[in-house]
């Protein structure tokens, strides 16, 4: 593999975690705060349904991405409605909301655009376009550090960077503010911060509101930057992937950020090589498809050392006599 | 004294929860700078009216006064304000969180920590210096001891510019040692001018330590007396409504031979940690072996290896017969078969199933017996008929086997699985925190019932963390302390101050003064399990 292979598999690795890595981050807000979210999944996949939709209908990536964020915060809201306000079954009320998005989707793609439940293919102003950072031209000559950053660094869209932006800003915002500490506490000891006179359900639907935005971005990046359009699925596990990075990463922003980017390679691997050729033996193109899916399992089912989840999550909180 | 306001003054309290008055026209003055004991058995509406002075519950009628000042708490956000402050039960902490994190969470100053923490970590130094309640503030609260959590909540509560303190039952964790710091504790906030209200059913607590102390029943105050002015069995007449035996009469113990021979018993838990180092013990049919010690120095496993529900090592003989103690042969029926009855620590966990009702609960552990099948199936007629039997021969209240074990009582509860185990008529009896949660009525009886089936000839292994029970009903006391036995006392020839230090793991001769060895001794412990 010479070095240009290499940036370009890590460049597409970049890409294919940026919307795990948002999603990732949804769920360690509302996991955070005690709200386990299965529903990950459903989320990106009606925002990317309206934001390729809403893309496609006016022609502006903006007027996509906005409508992709509200779509997934109504989501969330209904999981906090079942979850928080209605105290039911977590888990239940995220597959619901998977199942949901997964029909929802597909009927209303087919209602508008007629085209076997996906959206029009994206043209230009539908899409995001790449970034170009300053001086990436010119720096392109030097070696090694040059093409590091043209190829690299610079040349996504800005969806991939506020991505990227994003895990410092949470790890600043849960360890370093009041809303951070009772956010905390919240999914770990919600009765001491009942007793502490702060609402626990405020607390919980501002995790859900931001799991919402965040799962929005991820989705609307997977149709409108990724790819160009909406098609039937296609998150395609992403977000049961970003669950168990989240795992994987201890519910932790940076921790979480090298997950993404573990299984953003994967799946760059798997892309870049369909069949790897080992002197007589072939690994399969499905083999390494499904790598990915396969870590996952393997950290799901707890191989990868103890993670402690947020000691309240998936308990409805109810008040103690 | 008599033109200062009260501190707290509640007039005419009344809260329905549906049909169950769980306070009836309460009315209540506490001066300011005084301990004020709230005293009653489980249910009595102490909780209740706890809750409403710090705005879990709002009030159906009646007022409270704050300082003279009438004073609406609907939430726990206006007690604050109002300078009440709360220490519960089980502690309301974020055990992951450092102490000074779980002192400003809902008291921080702006949107950005810095500022709050370094305030804290000031007056916290401050606050430890003044009430001798020192702590530190950068361990994380799961590695700190009971005790010290403890501690955590005062300060939480005083970090708030808390002047009234409520206390609920704060010593049921506590060492007697640690009990002991507290109440010095308690007695230097009183002297800084702080109004403090401790709420307990621990009749010596509210004479060692309060100015004044007030008795619910069935959700009504029924008494407020001067402590000076009372005494023990008057408070725990008021309690029950009746004449009271707060001692446990009971004959000398005539021990036979020994039944249950433990020898180098030994356990691993789950998580690699040895529970067990080597216990050995006998005993005898006829007599009442207690077991004292702090919570989680072995007891619980020592119950459960013997009553089939770990695997331990080592050897224990019944009857001269030996036990296995892994593999098959090793359960809990397997031990009710041989003989060997049970009442878990934890009824409501493993004493019961809680939704089941009370007929089917006296059945488990023995619904393989023969006398009850018919054919492929159970004889449910005959069950709920020796169901009813049992519950009215323990004075199950109320008795109706068909009721769901979770719609009765803890003292009811108790007396089922009781009712289960003795009516088996098991050689020995495995007893663990028999009152636990249960009122004073209910202590009475079922304290007996035990010094009954002593009489009978039966081996009983009680293990209490109450020493009082411990004192009440035994014959012979040994002390656990880190999965060993640490020794063992006459319990006429012993007292509270020599098993508290047994239980702290010191042995012998300790020193200058003891006390300060015992708190050396917890910190050490503190250590080794902040370590892990």
């Amino acid at each position: 593999m010479d070095f240009a292979t290499l940036l370009q598999v890590l460049d597409s690795t970049v890409r294919l975690a940026t919307p795990l890595l948002l999603a990732c981050l949804a769920g360690l807000f509302s996991e955070r705060s005690g709200v386990i979210d299965i529903g990950l999944e459903g989320k990106m996949l009606i925002a990317a349904f309206f934001s390729a939709a809403i893309a496609a209908l006016t022609g502006s990536v903006w007027l996509g991405l906005l409508s992709g964020i509200v779509s997934a915060m109504l989501l969330s809201g209904l999981h906090g409605l079942a979850s928080i306000t209605f105290r039911g079954n977590q888990l239940i009320s995220g597959v619901a909301l998977n199942f949901l998005a997964a029909g929802l989707t597909v009927l209303i793609a087919q209602d508008w655009f007629s085209q076997g439940g996906r959206t029009p293919s994206l043209l230009e102003g539908g899409r995001w376009a790449a970034l170009t950072l300053p001086l990436a031209e010119t720096l392109r000559p030097v070696p090694i550090l040059g093409p590091i950053y043209y190829e690299l660094i610079s040349g996504h869209s800005i969806l991939v960077y506020v991505a990227f932006l994003c895990v410092p800003a949470t790890w600043w915002i849960l360890f370093r503010t009041r809303f951070g500490l009772r956010l905390r506490a919240v999914g770990e000891a919600p009765e001491a911060v009942d007793t502490a006179g702060v609402s626990v359900v405020a607390l919980r639907y501002a995790a859900i509101a931001i799991c919402g935005l965040l799962c929005g971005l991820a989705g609307s990046y997977l149709a409108t930057g990724l790819q160009a359009g909406f098609v039937k699925d296609m998150t395609a596990g992403r977000g049961y992937i970003a669950l168990a990075a989240l795992i994987f990463a201890k519910w932790r922003p940076w921790y979480a950020l090298w997950a993404c980017l573990l299984f953003g390679l994967l799946q760059a691997v798997a892309l870049r090589y369909q069949n790897i050729d080992l002197g007589g033996f072939t690994i399969p193109v499905q083999f390494m498809d499904a790598l990915p899916y396969i870590l996952t399992v393997v950290i799901l089912a707890g191989f990868v050392g103890r993670a402690i989840p947020p000691r309240a999550g998936g308990q409805p909180y109810v008040k103690e006599r | 004294m008599t033109d200062t306001a009260p501190a707290i003054e509640l007039k005419g309290i009344s809260k329905a929860f549906g049909p169950v008055q769980a306070n009836k026209d309460i009315s209540i003055r506490v001066m300011p700078g005084t301990i004020h004991g709230i005293i009653g058995e489980n249910g009595a509406g102490k909780s209740t009216l706890m809750s409403i002075l710090y705005g879990f519950y709002k009030a159906d009628r009646g007022e409270i006064y704050v300082k003279g000042q009438r004073t609406e708490i609907p939430d726990s956000q206006a007690a604050i304000a109002a300078g009440i402050g709360m220490v519960f039960q089980h502690f309301k902490l974020v055990q992951n969180f450092t102490v000074l994190e779980n002192v400003i969470l809902g008291a921080e100053d702006g949107g950005l920590l810095k500022p709050s923490l370094a305030k804290a970590r000031g007056v916290l130094k401050q606050l430890s210096e003044e009430y001798g309640l020192s702590v530190d503030p950068d361990t994380p609260v799961e590695a700190l001891s009971v005790g010290h959590q403890q501690r955590v909540e005062i300060l939480k509560a005083l970090y708030r510019q808390a002047d009234i303190l409520i206390l609920d039952e704060p010593t049921g964790v506590l060492t007697p040692a640690e009990a002991d710091h507290l109440f010095r504790i308690l007695d230097n906030l009183r002297a800084e001018g702080k109004t403090i209200i401790l709420i307990t059913h621990k009749l010596r607590e509210i004479m060692d330590i309060t100015d004044t102390v007030s008795v619910m029943r069935r959700g009504e105050m029924t008494a407020t007396v001067k402590t000076a002015e009372t005494s023990p069995q008057e408070l725990a007449e008021l309690m029950v409504g009746r004449k009271v035996l707060l001692r446990v009469d009971k004959e000398p113990a005539k021990p036979k031979d020994a039944v249950l021979s433990v020898r180098n018993l030994r356990h691993v838990d789950g998580d690699g940690v040895e529970r067990l180092r080597g216990i050995s013990f006998d005993l005898r049919a006829g007599e009442i072996l207690g077991l004292a010690g702090v919570a989680g120095n072995g007891q619980s496993e020592l119950l459960e290896v013997l009553g089939g529900y770990r695997d331990g090592e080592g050897e224990v003989l019944l009857n001269g017969a030996p036990l296995p103690l892994s593999g098959p042969g090793s359960d809990g029926q397997a031990r009710r078969t041989a003989g060997i009855g049970h009442v878990p620590e934890d009824r409501q966990r493993e004493g019961l199933i809680m939704p089941y009702t009370a007929w089917e609960n006296t059945v488990f552990g023995y619904h393989h017996d023969p006398a009850i099948q018919r054919g492929a199936f159970m004889n449910n007629a005959a069950i709920k008929t020796e169901a009813a039997a049992k519950m009215e021969r323990f004075d199950v209240r109320p008795p109706d086997p068909n009721l769901a074990a979770k719609n009765f009582s803890g003292g009811n509860q108790q007396k089922i699985v009781l009712a289960r185990e003795i009516e088996r008529n098991p050689d020995v009896l495995l007893i663990g925190q028999p009152t636990r949660g249960v009122d004073i009525g209910a202590i009475e009886f079922i304290h007996q019932e035990i010094v009954r089936l002593r009489d009978l000839g039966k081996a009983i292994l009680l293990v209490s963390v109450e020493l009082d029970e411990i004192f009440a009903l035994s014959d012979r006391i040994a002390v656990m302390f880190d999965g060993r036995i640490m020794g063992e006392r006459d319990p006429n020839e012993t007292d509270q101050r020599e098993l508290g230090l047994l239980m702290a793991g010191v042995t012998g001769d300790a020193g200058e003064d003891p006390i300060k060895t015992v708190d050396q001794s917890l910190d050490e412990k503190e250590h080794r399990a902040a370590g892990r």
